[in-house]
């Protein structure tokens, strides 16, 4: 029998969130061995754990598997969030990619120079409004249906949803001129699911403090 | 009567490479649109084809793709290349993707300044030296088989080929220590779909993207 997948990361949004917002909305239950000293890294380097040497990891199915996308792609088919077909899949990868360019960019924010901050945030707030938010809402207005792709869930949703979490804690009003999204923002966070994973003491991660970024930096040798 | 797919990028590698190469791979022949001027690009960008605003960009099967991954994955599983499973599809992406962290680094070490771009590609052998090569070699030798999964070609082969070449553009000898890796390029570059591409006057691009 297969135990509950295994998350390997340190405790904190980063790269896993994602992989904690499809499991936690595909009610699919996981644990989580949080990295918190540079030698827990090292550890799982040394062991062999970590393909590229790389996080996050997650152990499923008895594969140690990496790479985000990877991840995605197998917990997304999985749990049957991935469209009916591969025209459909392409469409559904053709907007979660574009979320993850927008969402790296609010990732790599607290990495940010003090400097550059205020610059950074503008650019964010600027593609938030005009690249990338307008193309969602055209495609649920081109539909007129509840969820972007094959008129079901799937994780392209779950990832819009996700993002719209972190454009809001950026600039609420960003999201002013969107009725669509806001309504696709309700609709999904009302799913049973998503609602018992917005609570607190859900495995969903806050902002990064300034300590846990500290902490994050010794962890990953970044300076 | 199907339309041949056609590519919509700058003239040089950058993102579209590796959709160049899994098309060719598949003995799929395509058309490409050179992006050669700013005013064709905003040309482009206005007339709503490009979703994000963005390149790479193919039409095909009556869809206007862009985000190369989402390109890529589409024609991975279209021509047969993506596993015959859950389990190989994952494999397959892993590969792919470790492949195209280390082709993205090459390509953005095109753009970086003089003085810092010999120190970076030196980096970026040693990253392949000592991260990513030794993976593929592994699985070759734990597996003893002549393809990465599922003894079976897939694109997870072909990405593999593709960093093994930018690579050894870079240092010629980097394949010294990594047998199995030497043997499998000379088998994949001679399947016949593959050893037309690597020809010349083949749709192969030899110059990074122009910025």
């Amino acid at each position: 029998m297969a135990g509950k997948p295994k998350l390997h990361y340190f405790n904190g949004r980063g790269r896993m969130e994602s992989i904690r917002w499809l499991l936690a909305s595909a009610g699919v239950e996981f644990e989580e061995k949080f990295i918190d000293t540079p030698e827990d890294l090292d550890k799982l380097k040394n062991d062999g754990h970590l393909m590229f040497l790389q996080v996050p990891m997650v152990e499923i199915d008895g594969m140690k598997m990496v790479q985000t996308r990877a991840i995605l792609n197998y917990i997304a088919t999985k749990y049957n969030l991935y469209g009916k077909d591969i025209k459909e899949r392409a469409l559904i990868d053709m907007y979660t990619e574009g979320m993850a360019d927008l969402n790296d960019m609010i990732l790599m924010l607290p990495m940010c120079p003090p400097d550059q901050k205020e610059a950074k945030i503008a650019q964010i707030k600027e593609k938030t409004t005009n690249r990338y938010l307008p193309v969602f809402e055209k495609v649920l207005k081109s539909h007129g249906q509840d969820y972007l792709v094959g008129n079901r869930l799937s994780r392209a949703d779950i990832q819009l949803v996700e993002l719209l979490y972190y454009v809001e804690e950026v600039d609420p009003s960003l999201m002013a001129n969107f009725p669509l999204l806001k309504a696709l923002k309700t609709r999904v966070s009302n799913l049973p699911t998503v609602k018992k994973f917005l609570q607190p003491g859900s495995q969903r991660k806050p902002p990064i403090s300034e300590e846990s970024l500290e902490k994050a930096k010794k962890i990953f040798r970044i300076q | 009567m199907t339309t041949k797919p056609k590519l919509c990028y700058f003239r040089g590698r950058g993102r579209m490479e590796s959709i160049r190469w899994l098309l060719a791979a598949a003995g799929v022949e395509f058309e490409e649109e050179f992006i050669e001027t700013r005013e064709q690009y905003e040309k482009l960008q206005k007339e709503g084809l490009l979703l994000f605003g963005q390149v790479p960009m193919v039409e095909i099967d009556g869809m206007v793709l862009t985000q190369t991954r989402a390109i890529l994955s589409y024609l991975a599983a279209k021509y047969d290349s993506y596993g015959k499973d859950l389990k190989e599809t994952v494999r397959i992406n892993m590969y792919a993707d470790g492949t195209l962290d280390l082709m993205m680094m090459i390509a953005l070490a095109a753009f970086k300044p003089p003085e810092e771009k010999e120190e970076n590609l030196t980096l970026i052998v040693k990253k392949a030296k000592t991260r990513y090569f030794p993976v593929f070699e592994k699985i070759l030798n734990d597996r003893g088989e002549d393809f990465l999964v599922g003894n079976k070609f897939s694109w997870a082969d072909i990405q593999l080929l593709e960093v093994i070449l930018m690579v050894e553009e870079l240092d010629a000898s980097v394949l010294a220590d990594f047998p199995l890796l030497k043997a499998f390029e000379a088998r994949i570059s001679n399947i016949p779909t593959i050893r037309k591409f690597l020809q010349p006057g083949s749709p192969r691009k030899l110059e990074a993207a122009p910025r």
